[in-house]
C-alpha cells in the first residue's frame, strides 16, 4: 500500500522539528485520488473533505509544565450519491486500498437507506474570496518558546505569591473540499492560545486571549493581569442572590450569548426547536443589540466556506434589536425558497448549519467607565458550566467563576463569593445599558467571537456557592 | 503493531528517555440518526494511530502521529522525548511513579451481537419505525432518534516490559420526541435524554431497550406536559429516578474525587475539587447508608468505565469512595497515588483517543444499591416529588454548588404518584444534599448507566463514564429553583 501523496516534516530555524502541512497542490492530489477511485466504484457523485492538522500544547500548573503534548492527523471524509441516498465514511489512512474502501464504506451505508427525494446534487465549481490567516511565525513556535513563555508566567506566580494553571498552545492546519462537479476548495490557518489561571489562597482569576497570530497577544500581560485579579479576588464576601447590575467583561458576553446563536440555524426553525420560532422580525432585544455573522472579519478565524462548499456570506442576524435574518444550507434555503448562505454542516446531518463568526457591533465605554457609572453592581469576569434551562425562553443557568467584584459608587470595592444564575438571555439583551468596543474574546463554553463588555440591569442570581 | 511499539519506545529510549509507554489504537464508529421520519446522520469512521508517552530529563512529554511507518514512529517518539526536555525548562519538584508490576495480556469486552454484522436496513428501520410510532401523537412536533456503535482496540507497551491487547465493543441507543406550543418547548427521551443508554455492550443492549413499546409512552409524555403544572418552589423531599442520580453521581462525586483536580492540575480549566487531601479519611460526604465505588472491573457491569487495564498499563481495580457515609478514596494514577499515601495507582488514566495523553479519568463510579423497594419508597413518602431524566446540569469549579433539571416530574401525595409537573429542578451543595439521602432502593432497581460525553483536559478529551444507580430519596431539597422569579 503506497500513500497517494507524501506527508512532510522539515527543521524550522531554531533545529526543533515542525510539521509542514500539506500543500493546496498535495491536498488536490488527494481529493483527485479519490474522486478516480470513486468512478470505478458507481458512485453517482462523490464529495471529499481533507483536514490535516498538527497542534501543539504546553500544560502548566502549580507553577511548573505538568503535560506537554504534539499531535499530527490527516483525515479524508467521503460522501457519496447512489441512486439518490448519501452516505459517509472517514479515514485517516490515505494508501490507495484504504480509500477504496472508504468509499465502498460510504456506498454500502448509503445503499442501507430509504430514497431521499429531496436530495440535493453535488454543489458545482464556486468562486471564494481569498482569506489569508496563515501566520508562518505562528507555525514554527517551538516547544521551548512555549516553555520558556511558561516559565516567565510561573516565575510572576511564584513572585507574587500566587500558584499559575494554564496553557499555552500554537498550531496549524489545512483544509480542503472538493467533489465530482469539478468544486475545489481550500484554506489555512494558524492559530496560538493563552489561557492562565492564577490562585491564590482560596482566591482565583484568569485571562485568555488566541488569534491566528502568536504576536497578537502577550503571555506575560495576561499573567499580570490574571495575578493582579486574582489577588483583588482575595477575602470574597458573601452577597445574597437577586437581581443586580452587572458588568459583564467579553469572556463573560460570549459564554452566555453562544448558546443563543444555534437557534438562528433555519432548520432549527423549521423544527420548532429555535427560541426565535414566531419571534423573527419582532423586536426581542434592546435597539443597541445587532449582530452579523461575518467569517472576513479581520478578527475571525475559519473557514470561508461550508460543509457542501458553499462559500460564507456576511449575514445581518439582528439588527438594531430585530433578528433579521437566518443561516441557510443548500437544503434549508430550497425549503425556504432562499439563497444558500454558505452555513451547512456536512452532510448528511440532521442539524442543517449554524452561523459560526459572530461579531457584535459595540459601543465605546470602556469597562472602567462602566464600573464609574455604576452605583451598585457586580463585575463578572468569566462564566461557567452554563446549560440550557428553558430552551424558549432561552433561560440559561450556570455560575460565575475567577473574579466576581462588587462595585459600589463607582468603583470597585471588594470581592464576592460566586453565584449561581438563572437568567434568559432574550432579557438579558434587553437590559444592556452600556457597550464597550467589540473584541475578540474567547472563553470556554462557546466558540470564540468579536463581543464588546456589557452593563446590564436586572440580572438574576439565584444561589451562592462556598467560594 | 508490536513491531512499531517497540520501534518507538526503542527510539525514545535511546534519545534520553528514563520512561515511556505507548498506545497504538484502532478506532471505528458508525452513526445513524432520524429526524422527523427522515434519516439524519449516516456515517462511519475509522481512525488508527499511535501516541507516545515520555519521562525525560525530569519532564514529560507526548506526540501522536498517524504515520504508521518505521521512520513514522520514531519521529513521533523523538519529538516526544524533545518535548519533554522543552518541559524541563519550567519544571519544579521531582516525580515519583508508583511501583507497578508488567503484564502480558490479551482482552476482550464481552458482547454477544457484533452491531457492525447487523444489517443496516435492520437498524434503521427500527429507529424509523419508534420514529413513526413517537410521529403518531398528535402535539409532537419533533422527533429523534439515534443509535451509535464503537470499536476500540489498542495496543499498550511500556518501557518496564507490559504488552496489553485490549478491545471494546461499545453500543448507544436513545429516542426522543419534543413538543413546542404556545411559549413552550417540552422534550421525553428514553431511555435517557442526550442520546439515550450507552453501555460496554454489542446490539444487544438495542434489543433490549423495546423502542417500539416506549416511544409512543413518551411522546405521551411531553405533550402532556404543555397542560401539567409547574414544579413548585419549595424546599422539600426529592426522589431521583436512577438515570438522574448517575448524572448527580457522576458530577457531585465523579469529578471532585479527581486526584489531579484536587491537586490543581486541572485548575485552569475543569476546576480543583472541594476534596482536600486533609477531608480523606475525615469527611462525612453523605449519610450512613451511601456506599460508593469506583469500580472498573467487568464483575462491576458492562459500563463505560470497565475494562481489564487503565491506559498506563495498571490493572482494573474497585476502590471505595465512599464507605457508610465517609470520605475514603480518590482517583489516582502512578504519579499521584503516593501523595494520597498509596503504593499503587487505582488504575483511573485514560485516553480518548491515539492522540490525546492518558490522564485520570472516572471509570464505573456508582452507588451501590440499598434496601428499599420502589414501591415501598412511594409509598412511604407524605409528600415529595420524583424527578426523572436529565434535561440540564450545572455546578461550579469546586463542585460544591449544583442545580439540575430533568424532563419530568410527579408529584408524591400520601405515599401516591399523583400528578405530572413540568420544569422540575433542585439545586444543593453537594455534601448537604449526599447527607440527606435517606433511603435507596435495591438491586433489582439499580442499572449502569453511561455518560458518554464527559468533558475534560487540554486539549478536550471525551470519555465515557459508568454509573451506577437505584432510586433514592433525599430530604430537604431546594426544589423549583431554576424557574423561580423568571
Amino acid at each position: 500500500m503506497s500513500p497517494v501523496t507524501k506527508l512532510k516534516k522539515s527543521a524550522n530555524k531554531k533545529g526543533g522539528a515542525s510539521t509542514t502541512l500539506l500543500g493546496d497542490r498535495d491536498l488536490r492530489q488527494i481529493v483527485d485520488s479519490v474522486l478516480r477511485i470513486a468512478k470505478t466504484t458507481g458512485a453517482d457523485g462523490t464529495e471529499v473533505h481533507v483536514d490535516e492538522v498538527a497542534d501543539s500544547l504546553t500544560r502548566f500548573a502549580n507553577n511548573a509544565v505538568h503535560q506537554n503534548v504534539a499531535e499530527h492527523g490527516l483525515t479524508i471524509s467521503i460522501r457519496t450519491i447512489c441512486d439518490g441516498r448519501t452516505a459517509r465514511a472517514t479515514t485517516n489512512r490515505i494508501d490507495e486500498d484504504s480509500l477504496r474502501a472508504a468509499i465502498e464504506a460510504s456506498l454500502s451505508l448509503a445503499h442501507g437507506q430509504p430514497k431521499d427525494p429531496k436530495l440535493l446534487p453535488l454543489l458545482g465549481k464556486q468562486h471564494y474570496r481569498p482569506v489569508n490567516r496563515f501566520i508562518k511565525s505562528t507555525a514554527v513556535i517551538t516547544p521551548e518558546d512555549r516553555a520558556r513563555a511558561v516559565r516567565r508566567a510561573c516565575d510572576l506566580a511564584i513572585k507574587n505569591g500566587q500558584i499559575a494553571a494554564g496553557i499555552f498552545a500554537t498550531g496549524q492546519n489545512a483544509s480542503a473540499i472538493g467533489n465530482s462537479q469539478r468544486l475545489f476548495a481550500t484554506y489555512r490557518e494558524t492559530h496560538a492560545e493563552f489561557s492562565i489561571t492564577m490562585q491564590e489562597g482560596a482566591a482565583a482569576s484568569w485571562a485568555k486571549a488566541n488569534s491566528a497570530d502568536a504576536s497578537a497577544f502577550e503571555p506575560q500581560f495576561l499573567a499580570n493581569r490574571a495575578s493582579e485579579k486574582a489577588h483583588l479576588a482575595v477575602s470574597a464576601v458573601e452577597l445574597q442572590p437577586g437581581r443586580y447590575t452587572v458588568i459583564l467583561e467579553p469572556s463573560a458576553v460570549l459564554d452566555l450569548v453562544g448558546f443563543l446563536f444555534y437557534d438562528f440555524a433555519a432548520t432549527a426553525l423549521e423544527d420548532k426547536r429555535s427560541c426565535l420560532t414566531d419571534r423573527l422580525g419582532k423586536p426581542v432585544f434592546g435597539k443597541n443589540i445587532s449582530i452579523v455573522d461575518d467569517v472576513y472579519h479581520p478578527l475571525q478565524l475559519g473557514v470561508p466556506f461550508d460543509g457542501e462548499g458553499v462559500p460564507r456570506q456576511r449575514v445581518q442576524l439582528v439588527d438594531s434589536g430585530v433578528p433579521k435574518n437566518l443561516v441557510y444550507s443548500r437544503s434549508s434555503a430550497k425549503k425556504a425558497r432562499k439563497q444558500p448562505t454558505g452555513h451547512g454542516f456536512s452532510l448528511p446531518n440532521e442539524y442543517g448549519e449554524a452561523p459560526m463568526n459572530l461579531v457584535f457591533t459595540g459601543g465605546d465605554s470602556s469597562v472602567e467607565e462602566m464600573v464609574a457609572s455604576t452605583d451598585r453592581g457586580l463585575l463578572v469576569t468569566r462564566l461557567w458550566y452554563i446549560r440550557e434551562v428553558d430552551p424558549y425562553e432561552k433561560v440559561m443557568t450556570g455560575m460565575t467563576r475567577d473574579g466576581l467584584f462588587l462595585v459600589e459608587n463607582g468603583k470597585v470595592t471588594t470581592a464576592v463569593r460566586n453565584f449561581r444564575f438563572n437568567q434568559s438571555v432574550l432579557e438579558m439583551l434587553q437590559n444592556v445599558e452600556l457597550l464597550g468596543p467589540a473584541v475578540r474574546a474567547t472563553g470556554e463554553e462557546a466558540f470564540e467571537m468579536v463581543v464588546p463588555a456589557m452593563k446590564v440591569t436586572n440580572f438574576h442570581f439565584s444561589e451562592v456557592t462556598k467560594f | 503493531m508490536w513491531d512499531l511499539c517497540t520501534n518507538s519506545l526503542d527510539t525514545a529510549r535511546l534519545r534520553g528517555a528514563t520512561y515511556a509507554d505507548v498506545r497504538m489504537m484502532h478506532m471505528r464508529q458508525r452513526d445513524l440518526t432520524t429526524k422527523n421520519g427522515q434519516v439524519g446522520t449516516l456515517a462511519q469512521s475509522e481512525s488508527i494511530g499511535l501516541g507516545i508517552r515520555v519521562f525525560a530529563n525530569g519532564g514529560w512529554g507526548f506526540a501522536s502521529t498517524d504515520r504508521l511507518t518505521k521512520e513514522g514512529v520514531a519521529n513521533c517518539a523523538s519529538q516526544a522525548v524533545a518535548i519533554a526536555k522543552a518541559s524541563a525548562i519550567a519544571k519544579r519538584g521531582e516525580t515519583v511513579m508508583a511501583d507497578e508490576d508488567s503484564y502480558i495480556d490479551s482482552w476482550q469486552s464481552p458482547f454477544r451481537k457484533d452491531p457492525f454484522e447487523i444489517p443496516l436496513e435492520t437498524q434503521l428501520a427500527l429507529l424509523l419505525a419508534a420514529d413513526a410510532e413517537m410521529r403518531r401523537v398528535k402535539g409532537i412536533t419533533l422527533t429523534e432518534t439515534g443509535m451509535q456503535f464503537r470499536k476500540i482496540e489498542s495496543w499498550f507497551a511500556s518501557s518496564i516490559g507490559s504488552r496489553i491487547h485490549q478491545a471494546k465493543v461499545i453500543t448507544g441507543c436513545g429516542i426522543g420526541a419534543t413538543s413546542f406550543q404556545g411559549d413552550e418547548i417540552q422534550k421525553r427521551s428514553y431511555p435517557n435524554s442526550f442520546g439515550g443508554q450507552h453501555s460496554l455492550q454489542g446490539y444487544e443492549l438495542v434489543e433490549s431497550l423495546d423502542l417500539l413499546k416506549h416511544a409512543p409512552i413518551i411522546a405521551e409524555e411531553a405533550a402532556s406536559l404543555h397542560k401539567a403544572a409547574q414544579c413548585p418552589e419549595r424546599t422539600g423531599t426529592l426522589i431521583l429516578g436512577g438515570s438522574q442520580l448517575g448524572l448527580q453521581i457522576h458530577e457531585s462525586v465523579g469529578h471532585p474525587i479527581e486526584l489531579d483536580r484536587v491537586l490543581g492540575q486541572e485548575a485552569n480549566f475543569a476546576g480543583t475539587s472541594f476534596l482536600t487531601l486533609d477531608q480523606l479519611n475525615k469527611l462525612k460526604y453523605a449519610s450512613e447508608i451511601v456506599n460508593v465505588v469506583a469500580d472498573a472491573r467487568i464483575e462491576h457491569g458492562p459500563g463505560l468505565g470497565s475494562f481489564a487495564y487503565d491506559d498506563e498499563g495498571v490493572p482494573a481495580q474497585c476502590t471505595d469512595i465512599i464507605k457508610d457515609g465517609q470520605f475514603c478514596g480518590y482517583l489516582s494514577n502512578r504519579e499521584t497515588a503516593h501523595l494520597i499515601g498509596l503504593k499503587r495507582s487505582s488504575g483511573t488514566m485514560r485516553t480518548e483517543s491515539w492522540n490525546r495523553l492518558p490522564i485520570i479519568r472516572m471509570t464505573n463510579i456508582s452507588l451501590k444499591p440499598g434496601s428499599w423497594d420502589y414501591e415501598n419508597l412511594i409509598s412511604d413518602t407524605n409528600e415529595g416529588i420524583l424527578m426523572e431524566t436529565n434535561r440540564s446540569w450545572s455546578i461550579d469549579d469546586r463542585r460544591y454548588q449544583f442545580q439540575f433539571s430533568t424532563e419530568i416530574g410527579w408529584e408524591i401525595q400520601g405515599g401516591k404518584k399523583t400528578r405530572m409537573l413540568k420544569n422540575p429542578s433542585y439545586s444543593g451543595i453537594t455534601t448537604e444534599f449526599w447527607n440527606s439521602c435517606d433511603a435507596i432502593c435495591k438491586s433489582e432497581h439499580w442499572a449502569l448507566w453511561g455518560t458518554p460525553n464527559c468533558g475534560k483536559g487540554q486539549p478536550m478529551q471525551t470519555m465515557g463514564t459508568g454509573h451506577g444507580a437505584s432510586p433514592s430519596r433525599f430530604r430537604n431539597v431546594r426544589i423549583g429553583s431554576a424557574f423561580a422569579n423568571q
